[in-house]
């Protein structure tokens, strides 16, 4: 690995290369590419959580004009794999949760294919289903692992016996809620079947089109030569479209029903409630024992969470809690519940975003018990190297962070007591929370440099999700290849191009990145600096470094504001310092972070996906009853970072910034509410009905 | 979406002849609800007529000083009116304090206090409704109740009517135009509405092919000082969970006069007759903000849920009206 | 079936279209015409606005058939550079060198956006936001009845009905209240033809 020791390109505060396409809305999505003659197909959800389908009634739906094909367990093609239950469409009669695709219509136009849905006549012999998650359940299994590849329980030392004879004990039960990513793209999909040579071409919102080539692949049984999947441009996906769902193989299982035809396949907002994955709700027991002064001494996080019964997802919500805070006894476990529910996923820092919520409240408890100031305490339990794995840190800049986030907030002199600060009809609070998230870097991916014309051209697979990957690696190519930023072009979102990893787990840059700056040592190794026309060559991702435990950190502040009256609640100000490593492109860094806070504070206000357990489906499946943040919601929010520099990471010194602004903002919304009302909230989201109670009747003034 | 036959007839009168002919017709009016609804398959008309474009799109004033209000006024038409903004301010923030600028653009004055609940269940046609299919029961009870109702709600149905500017008409004693087969006439917009009693599929008293022309508010002084108050879970963008209509009007410290209306918390917009009682007369302190509360919610009945329920609402609703009539009263003291 | 014509951005389309179809759908899958966006189709995220008679509109809740005749904007047509028949929507405003309409050039500069989704439906809400705040129109957050400024309030409670799941809002607040200063809209009532 050769470290860019002095960047030029890279730091330089450029705009998206796709921002004038984006603004007018000319940047094609998956749904809009261009095709002769598309058919339209729509999803037939079953409307039981348990049972079987004893028959399918098509024939209302096979009648009508437009009508190209009814796909059915009875007559949908046998698939080649269908180990991945959540992507064997259609294989057979069994529902295993609401919302479960029990058939699907291929017609003309959208609206016939949806018509046609509606009149397909589904029986049932419906089962008795479980769908609602407690902590009580004498059901619950430990995984054999954690997600992607954790350990599900850890003990060091013995955290009773410390308990015991601590100072202070916080022992509380902590709540976050279900939430579904929701980017505003939905899942789409064109899928062209070429009859003549068995090809297929997907153009799929994916967050990895070799990934998704890979699973579809498989599922259908195809050389992935004959599989191409092409993405420029994805509508958001916040993990939701970093592995396949059932949409991807319905839609290629339509175009090979109607042959030579493509078809458009996009899930409507509602069924992505029950299609497209989502986060589990969590249940955290947290406990933390410390000494008068603040020292932690022992820490337990007891986990409890939900999976589907076809597909396992254990959200590895106990995980930051390993290596976060000094503390010689920890535990950490989860038990999850098997339900008739839909497949859970990835959603935005999977572990780190609920598991940083209970532990990071905890902290302000045992803040306020002890009456030390709650940077001060977490200052205090500083570890000198990982807690978990007793390596030394790469590079861990928590105290800067929060320090530089204290300073910049305005934190000092901060009066702790609850409820005293008044602005208007306002109850005023502020709260902090700390951030982290691993520095993740895949093992595989491989990027091309070729020289074209007076231009010097990167080709991988990568992706872009709003995240700037067209822009940033434009920026990293051009100080591999010491040119300016303008002479290169990057070509993604393509298997045509070298295969590159999932843009999950804040990987992109620091995966893809690596790749073309090996492969621009390889370019300018073989050609040196007068490179003929069309000279290529290609690098991947060098091994890891595996002597360093490597993590983003961060410290978040919130200004909460809680009406006398009303108990509504307003976060005016949210700040942010975050040690990420080297920015690549402050710009679109800084969207991310503050995306990521914002995600965070919607996430603490509104988020909820509100399940039934009487029918098994979350009844608040629309945008207008799932609340996601608007503009008005949103006041001041800023993100910083400390200058770090890093070269143990990888070649750039970056360590991933889409997720880390999204963990810990739960936490500090919810500290704050406390300090301006008094209300502890420990479940979210921390709405007005949880705060009433603590609120004066009437309010004095 | 079923297919369905469309018209644009040339007048009120063969729009309502076109929709009374046709058991299965609609009208269409600014399309925000019935849309959705089509999509949803929780309206599936043979016909629809759209009507948007020839109801009367202006706002008058009649002799005696009534504002008549054409029920094809744009929701922002209605609260960027002057009149409106001066006159009856409660109207226009509750117009405001509604879905969003886009959809304001399109709602109409007379579609608006007809679009129906959003009661997630009312809205999922694989869930049973009584309002939606009579006799299948309702999911609410014992469902998700957060934005249910705690007044006037009945074994059958707990839903809520959504509309905001509808709370602030019933505050303000305003009368609805209706052009029916039979004719034009005149009902009290307050009478507009029904609790669900045992036949929540009847929102309103209007009768198929009844077709609302216009709004009448007649001159209101008090209502130059009042207030809507909304409360939500959403800072914009979203339905209310409680919201109060309010006009006050206060002498030496005694409010001589009051209309107050409340949203979010039944299946119709609640004029609240029995608070006004109160504060007739009454000084104008928080003990009778309290009274005025407790009078009217009296019979307020929470109902649970699995999310905790909404019992919430009542606390909510009484403090959110000592909140609105203090406001008010601070006003007029200025 | 109804035959229509819709004038979508400058240029008359004669299609014929299913009395079910959406104006959002007749745009996307029938004129292929991509630039508003589907993100819930109910109204509840404002990815499909367009102008329709000058005002902005969801288009995914408009049947297409009461467009006959009507004039229709979206965010690839809102530059007089984009439009064959060089009329200038949206109040007027001029499109600069790089035939971008200034709320679009502004979008760019502040970073108002990420995935690029719900932006077109942005710009088109923002330019008909600017109009109707030039023509007096309060909102929620307006006090009384004297005009406002166009402060963050302001900007944020009138842009709400534009969902924004990559979280651009601290971006967007400032981008359109730069292309309001640029076009001299930052106050009511300032420089904005019909």
């Amino acid at each position: 690995m050769t470290f860019i020791d002095r960047p030029v390109a890279i730091g330089l505060d450029l705009p998206r290369r796709d921002g004038a396409a984006k603004v007018r809305g000319t940047a094609v999505y998956a749904y809009e590419t261009p095709v002769e003659n598309p058919a339209y197909a729509h999803p037939v959800q079953a409307t039981v959580a348990r049972g079987r389908v004893t028959a399918l009634d098509t024939a209302a739906a096979e009648v009508l004009d437009g009508v190209l094909a009814v796909l059915t367990p009875a007559t949908a093609e046998r698939l080649a794999s269908t180990e991945d239950r959540e992507l064997a469409a259609l294989q057979d009669d069994g529902v295993a949760f609401r919302g479960q695709v029990v058939a699907l219509v291929v017609a003309d136009s959208s609206e016939t294919a949806r018509h046609a849905a509606a009149l397909v006549r589904v029986t049932y012999a419906q089962e008795p289903h479980d769908s609602e998650l407690r902590a009580d359940r004498d059901d619950l299994y430990a995984p054999e692992r954690v997600n992607p590849d954790f350990p599900t329980d850890t003990v060091e030392g013995d955290v009773a016996a410390a308990t015991a004879v601590a100072a202070v004990v916080v022992e509380q039960t902590y709540t976050t809620a279900t939430y579904h990513n929701n980017p505003l793209e939905p899942h789409a999909t064109t899928a062209h079947w070429e009859p003549a040579d068995g090809r297929l071409t997907l153009w799929d919102s994916t967050q990895g089109v070799h990934p998704a080539r890979t699973a579809v692949a498989s599922v259908f049984g195809l050389d992935e030569a004959k599989v191409r999947v092409v993405c420029p441009y994805v509508g958001g996906g916040f993990g939701s479209k970093g592995t396949p769902h059932v949409n991807v193989v319905l839609a290629a299982m339509a175009a090979r029903a109607v042959p030579g035809r493509p078809v458009r396949l996009a899930l409507t907002r509602q069924q992505m409630f029950s299609l497209a994955g989502y986060r589990t709700p969590t249940v955290q027991r947290c406990l933390l024992a410390a000494e008068r002064d603040g020292r932690l001494t022992a820490l337990a996080v007891d986990v409890v969470e939900q999976t589907s019964r076809i597909k396992e997802f254990a959200e590895q919500t106990g995980v930051p809690a390993r290596m976060m805070y000094a503390v010689a006894n920890r535990r950490t476990t989860h038990r999850l519940a098997a339900l008739d529910v839909p497949v859970p996923s990835w959603m935005r820092a999977p572990g780190e975003c609920p598991g940083m919520f209970g532990p990071e409240v905890a902290m302000d408890e045992l803040a306020e018990r002890l009456g030390l100031d709650p940077v001060e305490l977490r200052i205090r339990n500083e570890p000198v190297t990982d807690p978990q794995t007793g390596k030394p840190f790469s590079s861990r800049n928590l105290v800067g962070c929060l320090r530089e986030g204290a300073a910049r907030f305005g934190w000092s002199g901060r009066d702790p007591r609850p409820g005293v600060r008044r602005d208007g009809d306002w109850l005023v609070g502020t709260g902090v929370a700390a951030s982290t998230y691993p520095v993740h870097r895949m093992s595989k991916s491989t990027a091309v440099i070729r020289r074209e014309g007076d231009r010097y051209v990167a080709e991988i697979g990568a992706a872009d999700l709003g995240t700037g990957t067209w822009t940033t690696l434009a920026q990293i190519a051009a100080d591999a290849l010491g040119v300016p930023v303008e002479r290169v072009e990057v070509r993604i979102g393509d298997t045509d191009h070298p295969m590159a990893t999932v843009a999950g787990g804040s990987s992109g840059m620091s995966t893809w990145g690596s790749a073309v700056v090996e492969a621009a040592r390889a370019f300018r190794t073989r050609y040196g600096a007068e490179p003929p026309e069309r000279a290529e060559a290609s690098g991947s991702v060098p091994p890891a470094d595996d002597r360093w435990a490597m993590h983003a950190f961060g410290a978040q502040f919130a200004e909460a504001r809680v009406h006398l009256d009303t108990g509504e609640i307003r976060v005016p100000r949210l700040l942010g310092v975050f040690a990420v490593g080297r920015i690549v492109n402050p710009r679109t860094a800084r969207s991310q972070l503050v995306g990521g806070m914002t995600m965070g504070l919607s996430m603490a206000l509104h988020e909820h996906s509100v399940l039934d357990p009487r029918t098994g489906h979350v009844v608040n499946h629309d945008l207008a009853d799932y609340h996601i943040a608007a503009n008005a919601d949103v006041a001041e929010v800023e993100a910083h970072w400390l200058d770090e520099h890093d070269p143990h990471v990888n070649a750039m010194g970056t360590k991933g910034i889409g997720e880390i602004g999204i963990v810990g903002t739960a936490a500090a919304v919810s500290n704050a509410v406390w300090h301006a009302c008094g209300a502890r909230v420990r479940d979210l989201p921390v709405t007005l009905d949880k705060v009433l109670p603590a609120l004066e009747d009437p309010p004095g003034r | 979406m079923k297919p369905f036959e469309y018209r644009s007839p040339a007048d009120a009168a063969a729009a309502v002849r076109s929709v009374a002919g046709n058991p299965a017709a609609v009208f269409l009016g600014g399309g925000t609800n019935l849309v959705d609804h089509l999509k949803l398959g929780v309206a599936a008309p043979d016909l629809v007529v759209h009507v948007a474009d020839l109801l009367p799109a202006g706002i008058e004033e009649l002799d005696g000083g009534t504002l008549r209000i054409g029920a094809g006024v744009r929701n922002s038409d209605l609260a960027a009116d002057r009149r409106v903004r001066e006159r009856f301010p409660v109207l226009s923030q509750a117009l405001l304090s509604g879905a969003s600028g886009q959809l304001r653009n399109m709602a109409t004055t007379g579609g608006n206090p007809l679009q129906r609940t959003r009661c997630v269940y009312f809205q999922d046609v694989t869930t049973p409704c009584n309002k939606r299919q009579p006799g299948s029961g309702c999911s609410a009870v014992g469902g998700w109740t957060r934005h249910h109702a705690v007044l006037g709600a009945s074994e059958h149905c707990l839903a809520v009517h959504p509309s905001d500017m509808a709370v602030a008409m019933a505050a303000l004693d305003a009368r609805v135009r209706v052009l029916g087969p039979d004719g034009e006439r005149t009902i009290p917009f307050t009478g507009l509405h029904r609790l669900p009693a045992g036949t929540p599929e009847r929102d309103t008293v209007l009768e198929h092919g009844d077709l609302i022309t216009a709004i009448d508010l007649p001159p209101l002084p008090l209502a130059r000082r009042s207030a809507y108050r909304k409360v939500r879970d959403r800072a914009s963008y979203a339905f209310a969970l409680v919201s109060v209509a309010a006009a006050v009007e206060v002498r030496d410290g005694v409010i001589t006069d009051a209309r107050v209306a409340f949203g979010g918390v039944a299946h119709v917009p609640w004029r609240a007759h029995r608070a006004e009682r109160v504060l007739r007369g009454a000084p104008a302190t928080e003990e009778t903000y309290r009274a005025a509360a407790d009078a009217e919610l009296a019979d307020a009945r929470p109902a649970d849920g699995p999310d905790g329920g909404n019992a919430f609402k009542i606390p909510l609703l009484r403090r959110t009206l000592a909140a609105t009539l203090r406001g008010l009263v601070r006003e007029d003291a200025r | 079936m109804s035959e229509i014509t819709v004038h979508v951005d400058g240029t008359p389309r004669r299609l014929t279209v299913d009395t079910r179809t959406t104006l959002l759908d007749a745009l996307r899958e029938r004129l292929g015409v991509t630039s508003p966006k589907k993100g819930c189709d109910h109204g509840q995220c404002g990815a499909c606005t367009v102008l329709s008679g000058g005002r902005r509109v969801l288009s995914c809740l408009t049947l297409a058939v009461t467009q006959d005749g009507a004039r229709v904007v979206t965010a690839e047509g809102l530059a007089a550079h984009d439009r064959p028949d060089g009329e200038r929507p949206a109040g007027g405003q001029r499109s600069d060198d790089d035939g971008l309409h200034p709320v679009q050039r502004a979008f760019v500069d502040c970073d108002a956006f990420q995935c690029g989704y719900c932006t077109p439906g942005q710009v088109v809400s923002a330019v008909g936001m600017l109009d109707e705040f030039a023509r007096g129109w309060p909102s929620a957050v307006t006090e009384g009845t004297r005009p406002p400024r166009l402060d963050r309030a302001e900007v944020a409670e009138r842009m709400s009905g534009n969902l924004c799941r990559c979280a651009a809002y601290v971006n967007i607040v400032p981008a359109v209240q730069r292309a309001a200063a640029e076009s001299g809209t930052a106050a009511p009532g300032a420089g904005v033809a019909e």
